[in-house]
């Protein structure tokens, strides 16, 4: 069930240094949004504050307000273990566990929720395998290591293992940036399929990229280094790459900066 | 350098036929350094072998004239007529007191290095970390008499206590009235001096599991402890197994504190609580200054077998280690 993200008045910080400042966005279910901007702007940053994993660095805490359809993802008596299994994530190096199978990798988020059979587990797990673009690569080999795959093929696991669970939202923190460009171009065919179920929030650092998959662009900058991040808009992604109202935008996206 | 040099014209005084060598002194510390660290290689090697040749000659000496059986004889009379000794009171006492101290001390040490590691506030786990480190830098003589005068008393009512509740099970049940000087004791004492190093070692491993594998089991929505079965446990798997090692290499081996602490009788019982039994160490601290040269021969044969069991055991950790290699984390 993709969901909408409602994000107002959000600011993260890492003990007393505020890294992004007043946000607010939509994100619109079933729909690709790419966030670009220079390094440091604190678009990652807030990618994690979507599913509360900014607060599992030390020192990391949030002021605003995250809804997701009508639930507040910082309300007060929400559990964060719970929001990251409604929203998953995709980091950007390839990190499926080194001490599991390819199946068991899939099936971890499951049986954390709880037990399954035999039967229903392979259904999930052929499917997500089958969702991720992975399944006829890896079919015979399901109980060898997930590390002994390639990068991209790596990559693809961790997505099979984020969508295993149904989330209704999934985060990518640069999932492309350490893949060669043709599993990149495997990703990014994914992701244009996987909106079709998911909300998809994308960081990326390549503007080609946000071109190519996103709906919707978010830039991101900071006035200076040490400064908290900003929003500077957010708007359609072809707008943002033809005719931005913001020139700081234009300038980002010309390569004048950044 | 080289290209440099060839076209510069060699220094005066040098013989014109000698290739130059512009890099002369680093060269001379390469050879130097190598002959060093062969010369130590090879000396390892040499004082292995020499150690290994004295052992296995004299306890050759000493099996040779023995009258018993000297794996299966529960018994150590090497200087009677004929003389009769075996190990089979030693191994016992050795490996159960062993695995004892393994059974009480691993769990606990995975434990502290967790908290250390995991869950601790740094305030606190620095000073933690600091204190077990202080733990292994006792000696064990230490360890032994703060056992025979601290420990023994207070274990005597946990013994009443086993004894009475748990009696039923056979190694908790005390046929006498005795201290509490027995295996059990012992077990308990070898697992409070194993605990740091297995302690500090595993807590290294699991300071090494690379942030992006924890991430991913927390991005799953695993909480704190799934996360460390999923992430944490599995990557330092081999390195809590090398630690376990160690810790039982010194269990093993471990003299005084048995020494001190056990009141030793030849006599192989699965009553943990009866006082008796003893170890091949501290069997050989017991009686070594005490035997003759034959009974000594004797107790060299010993050693040579507690050598080969702690072979063995290491042995068997590597080969644990190496038979999923590729599911470890070293492929990350």
């Amino acid at each position: 069930m993709a969901k909408r993200i409602d994000v107002s008045g959000l600011s993260a910080y890492y003990g007393n240094h505020r890294a992004i400042d007043d946000i607010s966005m939509t994100v619109e279910p079933r729909s690709v949004t790419a966030f670009i901007g220079p390094s440091g702007c604190g678009k990652s940053t807030f990618l994690r504050t979507l599913n509360r994993m900014h607060e599992v660095t030390p020192g990391g805490r949030v002021e605003g307000k995250v809804m997701l359809d009508d639930q507040n993802l910082y309300g007060k008596d929400v559990d964060p273990v719970a929001v990251r299994r409604t929203v998953g994530m995709v980091f950007q190096r390839p990190n499926p566990f080194p001490t599991m199978s390819i199946f068991d990798n899939v099936a971890a988020g499951l049986r954390l929720n709880g037990r399954y059979r035999k039967s229903e587990l392979n259904d999930v797990v052929e499917r997500s395998l089958k969702g991720a673009n992975l399944w006829n690569e890896v079919k015979d080999r399901l109980n060898k290591p997930g590390s002994g795959l390639s990068g991209g093929q790596q990559q693809r696991l961790c997505i099979a293992r984020a969508i295993a669970v149904e989330p209704d939202v999934l985060l990518m923190d640069e999932p492309c940036s350490a893949l060669d460009p043709i599993s990149t171009l495997a990703i990014e065919d994914l992701i244009c399929e996987l909106k079709e179920r998911f909300t998809i929030v994308i960081v990326t650092h390549n503007m080609q990229q946000a071109a190519r998959v996103s709906d919707r662009t978010a830039f991101f900058n900071l006035a200076a280094v040490g400064q908290p991040g900003k929003l500077v808009e957010i708007d359609d992604t072809e707008r943002i790459f033809s005719n931005p109202s913001v020139q700081a935008t234009e300038d980002y996206i010309s390569g004048r900066f950044g | 350098m080289a290209t440099a040099t060839t076209h510069t014209p060699p220094p005066p005084g040098r013989n014109e036929t000698t290739p130059p060598k512009s890099s002369a002194p680093s060269q001379a510390g390469d050879r130097i350094f190598l002959g060093l660290s062969r010369g130590s290689g090879i000396a390892l090697l040499v004082i292995m072998a020499a150690i290994a040749v004295f052992l296995t000659y004299r306890a050759v000496l000493a099996i040779a004239d023995n009258e018993g059986n000297f794996l299966t004889t529960s018994e150590w009379n090497p200087a009677g007529n004929p003389p009769v000794f075996g190990i089979a009171v030693l191994a016992f006492g050795t490996i159960v007191s062993s695995v004892i101290a393994m059974v009480i001390a691993v769990p606990v040490a995975i434990g502290i290095a967790l908290f250390i590691s995991h869950y601790a506030p740094r305030k606190l786990a620095t000073p933690l970390a600091y204190v077990v480190d202080l733990l292994a830098a006792v000696p064990s003589i230490i360890y032994g008499l703060w056992g025979a005068i601290f420990l023994v008393p207070y274990l005597d009512g946990l013994n009443k206590w086993l004894d009475q509740y748990m009696g039923w099970t056979y190694v908790f049940d005390k046929s006498g009235e005795g201290v509490a000087r027995n295996m059990f004791t012992v077990g308990i004492l070898l697992a409070i001096m194993i605990l740091p190093i297995i302690t500090n070692v595993t807590r290294e491993v699991f300071l090494q599991v690379p942030r992006m594998h924890e991430e991913a089991a927390l991005a799953l929505g695993a909480t704190r402890w799934e996360t460390i079965r999923m992430s944490v446990l599995p990557f330092g798997r081999s390195g809590i197994i090398s630690a376990s090692m160690l810790g039982l290499g010194r269990a093993l081996g471990e003299t005084m504190a048995v020494a001190v602490v056990l009141s030793p009788s030849f006599i192989i019982s699965g009553r943990l609580l009866d006082p008796g039994g003893g170890t091949f160490a501290q069997n050989i601290a017991a009686k070594f200054n005490e035997a003759n040269e034959y009974g000594r021969d004797a107790l060299i044969a010993s050693g040579l077998v507690l050598f080969v069991i702690t072979l063995l055991v290491n042995g068997a950790a590597r080969w644990i280690i190496a038979r999923r290699k590729e599911y470890s984390g070293a492929n990350a």
